[in-house]
């Protein structure tokens, strides 16, 4: 390490988060993210790696997209954040696009800044629609970290700050258990069930067939509205432009953020249909937010969602998931004891290892061998492995034989030299 | 409200989404490229001969929309060379080994064939679907990824000739994305792709600014340089026919192919006889007015009058300000000059002959090579003659790589009346300031590794004929849900060897190849007699 990242980590631990700065020290990975370029990120010290962590999908179709940095610097001549109490020509253009794109029946889109505020406005939205106050979510689910994000969430993160939810307005449920929902539900006092269409954090375990079109139609017998959180399963990441769309399920209320903006300019979206956007028509004023919806965020939106939707990209998101596909079966092949496990939609992927802590020291490996993806913090035996959708043949080949290195050495560190790859 | 008032910041002709645009298509050319390099060579000759079937039975429809969309050619003729573009094609290389490494057991060399990648691909107006046809099959037969600009003035049919073709080619089992379209072209968009590293090579048929563009992009090129052949008949020439050749050669498609002759230089021993033999296959010998109104109407002072390009002989000369009979196809000028002091020694893709009479065979070289100072080098010329000594002298004369001998030099020169590999992109090499001086072909997509083993007559060459190059074929399908690997899940799916590639539904599997031989032939036999 140079001595001016050292010098620069201790001004990290001074100013910014010692603890979170400390934990990437410890955990082997000391990564000062620096230059960015498509799917590369640059460590401060120079290292090159592969981006397949992607914050999520933020960065889905690279990092300073061309397209994305020029929409954007062509914007900033004519927009700025805009004012959110006045109607506005780039919100309702992106909100036009959204309702066109989006399944069918979403047709307002209320606008956060991050993914957590659209979280807010999507519980808020089914509350005022159904006169309920309960909102069922997944046990290990994650929706981010605002005053109600975080209560529909794992209580790891709302304990810290003495934000768990104590009135019994936030219920979860495990995933893939029908039952379970159904008992949730049954007493038809529940607002919404809010689900991550994969749930990330928790390591994308694939719901199971006809789960979710199973959890729809009970939100209707029960009367409560479901809110497909489409943080990371939008844009194409699963093959289709909506990952719950591909699922059968038609949503009351969607929530979007993240890759809408490609990194440039942060905004979210909640994209509600007639009923859970009731409020918008009595009291428009309810919500405010600044920075929501900022109209040159909007503009770089409306350029990801033309770009995503060329037929191009379609073709190549289907090439990169089975060939990645392929390359990891054969990685598994090598390794079968430790890699046990592959969970893929798309480009969603979660790869699992034989141990509980397994993903982490596949991740310092893959790490030092120059590819950046990131355990799953709900589930640390599993990897997130969250390739773009404009990847080349040429990077994916780079990054699986990457990939091979990796998980060979992280399999001898966890099981000793005893056991060897197969072949 | 209007396209560009809700996209309100439009960065559609920046450079960056120019590139970026470019760049997504090349990308997902490369990817179809890298996957159709896994399929053997059953299933390329599969995808192949499913894609010249198609193009074939829509011969005579893409030859009747090109004509009415150009206004180029003749429909009849169009259709043959779709029809020699297709199944012909294939036909003519069906037997080369494009996929398999070929072993020199003498030499203790084996080669492996490496395909381009992603071959760029460039069509004239002239011949728009012809062109189409021949770069895709060369492409498929390669295990290459095309992405095809059609010229703006045939875009219509060389669009849904591709679309066609690319269907075709997915029904029977080749990777998506192995062919594409640029369905908008311009000239940005053209320089982008050909100079995209993402290219791997162009292959230009077109005006010499397109070709030229192309070898300055600093990519690898296969670009051609315009015609202009002499056609040389001689003392010992067969008069009636040489005559009927140059008729059918400058009739067929209305002179269109730039192979077609330019001027007939003969000997003043040959002329009258010459004159009449012509005169009877279908000539209108033009008279010094007549010359001189065709001199008139065709250049202009900024060169050739596009207009009459492909137009018939009758159409020609009524823009001239003369008539002709309604039985002649080709108007014979006779010229007394050959150079930049005479138009009508230009190239011309007219069925209008220049007929110049030289005084000896040495003059008639001479000519010949100047005829071709004016345009044409690297590219073909004819001779009509019964002696072989002739014959070679005026081939090593003239700078052309080709030299037709007593055939008729559009046909000829492309490969349809000689047995030069059938083609439409005539490579004119040094001369032409080009890279290949052979007639263009799948060969010229691929190049070869070589193991190459120690000479010492003590090492012996490894036994080659029981290896194999391993072809995964297509990539298998990623699961897409519902599938958890808990507990060691399943085992793990690797990629079967072979290739499960469906045989293009629809194609008549039952037509042998001698069948199709044999349609091939009497297809030209007739055009030839036409």
């Amino acid at each position: 390490m140079s001595q001016q990242k050292d010098e620069f980590l201790e001004r990290s631990k001074t100013f910014w988060n010692p603890n979170k700065t400390q934990f990437w020290q410890d955990a082997g990975v000391d990564l000062v993210i620096d230059r960015r370029e498509d799917y590369h990120l640059y460590d401060m010290d120079g290292k090159r790696l592969i981006d397949v962590h992607l914050n999520g999908g933020t960065y889905n179709l690279g990092h300073r997209n061309a397209e994305l940095l020029e929409v954007l610097n062509a914007g900033g001549r004519r927009f700025d954040m805009g004012n959110h109490h006045f109607p506005a020509l780039a919100r309702t253009a992106l909100a036009e696009k959204l309702a066109e794109c989006t399944p069918e029946g979403l047709q307002y889109t209320i606008y956060g800044a991050g993914g957590a505020e659209a979280i807010e406005l999507a519980i808020k939205s089914a509350r005022n629609a159904t006169q309920k106050r309960k909102i069922v979510s997944i046990v290990k689910a994650y929706h981010g970290h605002s005053g109600l994000s975080v209560k529909a969430g794992d209580e790891r993160f709302s304990k810290t700050f003495l934000s768990e939810d104590l009135l019994d307005e936030f219920v979860q449920v495990p995933f893939n258990d029908l039952s379970a929902m159904e008992d949730a539900l049954k007493g038809r006092d529940v607002a919404a069930v809010i689900m991550e269409t994969i749930p990330a954090t928790y390591g994308f375990p694939m719901p199971h067939e006809g789960y979710l079109p199973e959890v729809k139609r009970l939100c209707e017998r029960y009367d409560s509205l479901y809110i497909a959180d489409e943080v990371q399963t939008g844009l194409m990441r699963t093959g289709s432009l909506w990952g719950i769309t591909k699922y059968g399920v038609t949503p009351d209320i969607m929530v979007i953020g993240k890759g809408i903006t490609g990194g440039m300019y942060p905004i979210s979206c909640c994209v509600v249909n007639e009923r859970a956007g009731q409020w918008l028509k009595q009291d428009g004023f309810a919500h405010m937010s600044t920075a929501g919806g900022a109209e040159l965020g909007c503009i770089v939106a409306m350029k990801v969602l033309e770009i995503t939707q060329r037929p191009e990209v379609a073709s190549m998101v289907t090439y990169i998931s089975d060939y990645v596909r392929a390359g990891l079966d054969e990685i598994r092949a090598l390794y079968p004891d430790f890699f046990i496990g592959i969970r893929q939609n798309g480009v969603i992927m979660g790869l699992e290892f034989n141990d509980p802590e397994g993903a982490k020291p596949v991740m310092r490996h893959l790490y030092e061998h120059g590819v950046w993806a990131i355990f799953s913090t709900l589930d640390p035996s599993v990897l997130q492995f969250k390739p773009g959708i404009l990847m080349t043949q040429e990077m994916c080949e780079e990054m699986l034989r990457r990939v091979e290195v990796a998980v060979g050495l992280a399999q001898r560190e966890v099981f000793g030299e005893t056991r060897r790859r197969v072949a | 409200m209007t396209e560009s008032a809700s996209v309100l910041i439009d960065i559609t002709d920046s450079p960056a989404a120019l590139n970026a645009q470019v760049g997504m298509v090349l990308e997902r050319a490369r990817w179809a490229s890298q996957v159709y390099q896994r399929y053997d060579r059953d299933a390329t000759l599969a995808i192949t001969e499913a894609v010249a079937r198609v193009a074939h039975s829509k011969a005579a429809e893409y030859a009747e929309w090109a004509v009415r969309e150009t206004g180029f050619g003749v429909v009849e003729h169009k259709k043959l060379k779709n029809e020699l573009s297709s199944l012909g094609l294939l036909d003519y290389y069906r037997n080369w080994d494009f996929v398999n490494p070929r072993i020199d057991e003498e030499r203790k060399i084996i080669e492996i064939p490496r395909p381009a990648g992603v071959v760029f691909a460039l069509a004239p107006s002239t011949n728009p679907v012809a062109t189409v046809y021949f770069k895709v099959i060369s492409a498929l037969l390669t295990r290459n990824a095309i992405v095809f600009s059609p010229h703006p003035a045939a875009l219509e049919c060389c669009t849904d000739a591709l679309d066609t073709l690319t269907a075709a080619a997915i029904e029977a089992g080749a990777p998506d994305g192995i062919i594409q379209v640029v369905r908008k072209p311009t000239v940005p968009l053209i320089e982008a792709y050909m100079g995209s590293d993402k290219t791997d090579v162009t292959l230009a048929t077109g005006g010499s600014a397109m070709v030229r563009a192309a070898y300055s992009s600093s990519n690898p090129a296969i670009g051609v340089g315009p015609g202009n052949a002499p056609a040389f008949v001689d003392a010992t020439a067969d008069i009636k026919q040489a005559a009927q050749n140059l008729i059918e050669s400058k009739s067929f498609d209305n002179s269109i192919l730039c192979t077609n002759e330019s001027v007939v230089i003969t000997l003043q021993s040959v002329d009258d006889g010459l004159r009449r033999a012509l005169k009877s296959a279908g000539a209108h010998m033009c008279s010094e007015e007549e010359t001189d109104a065709l001199r008139q109407y065709l250049f202009h002072e900024r060169g050739f009058n596009v207009e009459a390009i492909g137009r018939d002989a009758s159409w020609i000369a009524s823009q001239a300000g003369f008539k002709i009979s309604t039985r002649a196809t080709v108007l014979v000028a006779p010229i007394t000059k050959i150079g930049v002091d005479e138009a009508l020694s230009r190239e011309k893709l007219c069925p209008v002959l220049g007929y110049y009479v030289a005084s000896s065979n040495d003059q008639a070289i001479a000519q010949a090579r100047g005829l071709l100072r004016m345009s044409g080098a690297g590219h073909s010329a004819s001779i009509h003659s019964q002696d072989a000594q002739a014959a070679i002298d005026f081939a090593s004369a003239v700078e052309t790589y080709r030299v037709v001998v007593n055939a008729p030099c559009s046909q000829g020169a492309a490969g349809f009346a000689t047995n030069l590999p059938p083609s439409f992109t005539i490579g004119t090499g040094f001369y032409g300031r080009s890279s290949i001086g052979e007639n263009i072909g799948p060969q010229h997509l691929l190049h070869w590794t070589k193991l190459a083993y120690n000479n010492d007559p003590a090492e012996t060459m490894g036994d080659y004929t029981t290896t194999q190059v391993h072809h995964k074929g297509p990539l298998v399908k990623a699961p897409a849900d519902g599938i958890s690997g808990y507990g060691g899940g399943r085992s793990p799916q690797v990629a079967p060897q072979s290739s499960p590639v469906s045989q293009g539904a629809g194609s008549s599997q039952n037509i042998s190849r001698d069948e199709i031989r044999q349609i091939i032939v009497e297809e030209l036999r007739a055009a030839l007699k036409a």
